[in-house]
Parts: C-alpha cells; sequence; structure tokens
C-alpha cells in the first residue's frame, strides 16, 4: 500500500499542511524569531499577552512582525491560574488578535507548571460556549483529555514533559493510550520536546502535530534546528503512517538460512 | 478626581472621563491594546461610554512573544 504523499491535517475546519506549530518567545532577537519560524516550516505561532506601557511601544513592534510572518495565530493563556483569569484573557485576546482560537493554560502548580485539570477543564467548557476554538494544554491524563473532548474541544494538547524542561515524553505509554482511545481527534505533544528525536517519537506514537518553542529558540542555531524539527516530523508522520515493524523479544535472521554454506548433515 | 491602578500603576483621573479619552490621555492607542477592569474584559466598543470608579485595578494589555 502506498502512502498518499499529501498528508493535510485540519484544526477546527482549517486545513495546514506543516505539523509542527512553534512559539514566538525566547528567541535571541526578533530577527532570528522570524527567521527560525520561516525555517520550521510552521504554519501556526503561538503568541501572548501582557501589560506593556506605552513607553515600549506597547507591543506595537512584535505585532507587526508576527503578523508579516502571514501566519496563523494561537494565542495563549499563559500564567493563569484560575478560570476567570483564563475566560477574561481569551476575550481579551480575542479582541486583539481577532480570531477566535485560543491555546487554554491553567497553570495548577507553579514549580512544574503544570496544568490545574479541573480548571482547564471549567475553562473550556466555558470558552466554547462562547465560541472559541479551544487548544488545551493538559497532561497526559486520558480520562482529563476525555472530559475536554466533552467540553467541546476538537483538539487537545497534552505535554511530552513540563514546559522548557526539553525532557522528551515522559510517558510515551500514556500518550499511546490517549492516542488509542481518542482515534479521530487532532491530538499535539505540547512542551517538553528538547531534540528532533523527541519530536520523532511523539509522531511515530501517532500524534498529529508538535508545539514547541524553547527547543528551537534556545538551541545555540535557532535557525538550523528548526530545520531539524521541519524534517524530524516529517521523518516521524511518515514512519507512522509506513507502519513500524513490531518489535520482538528474540533474533530473526535477515539472510534467507535456506542454502547455508559450509553446514553438512 | 479618582485613584485607580493602570497596570499596577496608581494614577489620577477625572472621573467624568470616559474610559476611552483616559487610554488616550495616558498614551495607549485603543486598537492596539485590551483592557480588563477589576478582572473583567471590557470591548473596545463599550470604551466610549465606560467610566471607571475610584479605586478600578485596569489591565491594558497588548500582544507579546508566547509559547
Amino acid at each position: 500500500m502506498s502512502v498518499d504523499r499529501r498528508d493535510s491535517w485540519s484544526l477546527y475546519g482549517k486545513s495546514f499542511t506543516s505539523r509542527l506549530l512553534i512559539g514566538s518567545a525566547l528567541y535571541p532577537s526578533p530577527q532570528v524569531m522570524c527567521e527560525a519560524i520561516l525555517a520550521s516550516g510552521a504554519e501556526i505561532i503561538t503568541v501572548g499577552l501582557r501589560r506593556q506601557s506605552p513607553e515600549q511601544g506597547g507591543g506595537e513592534a512584535f505585532w507587526q512582525q508576527i503578523k508579516s510572518l502571514g501566519k496563523t495565530l494561537l494565542p495563549n493563556t499563559a500564567g493563569c491560574h484560575t478560570v476567570k483569569e483564563a475566560v477574561t484573557l481569551a476575550q481579551m485576546s480575542r479582541e486583539l488578535f481577532e480570531t477566535d482560537w485560543l491555546k487554554l493554560e491553567v497553570v495548577g502548580d507553579d514549580y512544574n507548571l503544570q496544568p490545574d485539570p479541573i480548571a482547564t477543564i471549567e475553562a473550556a467548557q466555558q470558552l466554547s460556549k462562547m465560541g472559541f476554538k479551544v487548544f488545551p494544554y493538559c497532561t497526559d491524563d486520558l480520562v482529563v483529555c476525555q472530559r475536554l473532548r466533552d467540553a467541546g474541544c476538537e483538539v487537545l494538547m497534552p505535554w511530552g514533559s513540563p514546559i522548557g524542561t526539553g525532557r522528551g515524553l515522559m510517558n510515551p505509554y500514556n500518550l499511546q493510550t490517549i492516542r488509542e482511545r481518542l482515534p479521530s481527534l487532532p491530538l499535539i505533544v505540547d512542551a517538553g520536546i528538547g531534540k528532533p528525536s523527541h519530536a520523532v517519537q511523539a509522531m511515530e506514537l501517532g500524534y498529529d502535530g508538535i508545539l514547541l518553542n524553547t527547543a528551537v529558540a534556545q538551541a545555540s542555531q535557532p535557525v538550523t534546528m528548526a530545520e531539524a524539527f521541519r524534517d524530524a516530523l516529517s521523518a516521524g508522520r511518515k514512519a507512522y503512517r509506513a507502519g513500524a515493524m513490531p518489535a520482538r523479544q528474540t533474533a530473526s535472521p535477515s539472510t534467507p538460512t535456506l542454502g547455508m554454506p559450509f553446514w553438512h548433515q | 478626581m479618582i485613584a485607580v491602578s493602570v497596570n499596577n500603576q496608581q494614577k489620577l483621573c477625572d472621573k467624568q472621563k470616559s474610559l476611552a479619552a483616559l487610554l488616550q490621555e495616558w498614551g495607549f492607542e485603543s486598537g492596539k491594546v485590551a483592557v480588563a477592569v477589576n478582572g473583567d474584559f471590557v470591548p473596545r466598543s463599550r470604551y466610549g461610554e465606560h467610566r471607571l470608579r475610584d479605586g478600578d485595578q485596569l489591565d491594558v494589555l497588548a500582544p507579546v512573544q508566547g509559547g
């Protein structure tokens, strides 16, 4: 069976070719940010909202740079600790970025930035009713993911490991279970990806996409690393679609044993 | 005059003035920020009619980098 070379996917009815979603923070300079985003091939960029004084230009320079890239924006609610904060920030974000797409983050623990599953579900319920297209950042807990789906989320973003750690997939079993139990829902591993090999692993598990920021922005050469992730996602996705062989417990020769020389009965 | 907090900075302002007028006075361009008062979103369409009260806490936000 051949693999269809066109492999687009869709999120809330919008079709994309790239399976990488990339953050806009932590780059050494705005220019490197733009170059890295373009090199990654990503079509979706995450952005935030913060207090800005008029003296700082009110974020206008950044906003113009991001707009010039012509990508789809996914604003986040990073740093929110309550449902109320997340809902208010979402409303502000919708007005300013002119999109109802939202990366929902409700932090439950400041030490490892672990999402609060209960508040995230409640916020997702409210925001979905308000017309938001919610991309919830959540832990790799199957039941939490099911509840988020029930809350109206048409895509889920379980973590690989805590934000900014670069530790990769802490619990591949959990991620695989979510994939198997929610086979038709777009799933994106968000957070914790540190190296392209982590992204390959997630894509081989059947995840539909990867959202990352620090791994590219904090690499010694962000633009080259962005290219590496672009290629990694492509390789991992192709491998998933091609169907990997099952792992075996014992060795099995590749070369035929029939006609083996130097063997006499 | 009333005292309000704007992004955690105290400001004195005329309570008769609309939020639209005050934002302009403080140097914000209304199309480029989003506003919450006491944690509640205030849509841009209501800036003209919205009046602040003494002790109000405003968050005036703009786009920034995000992950």
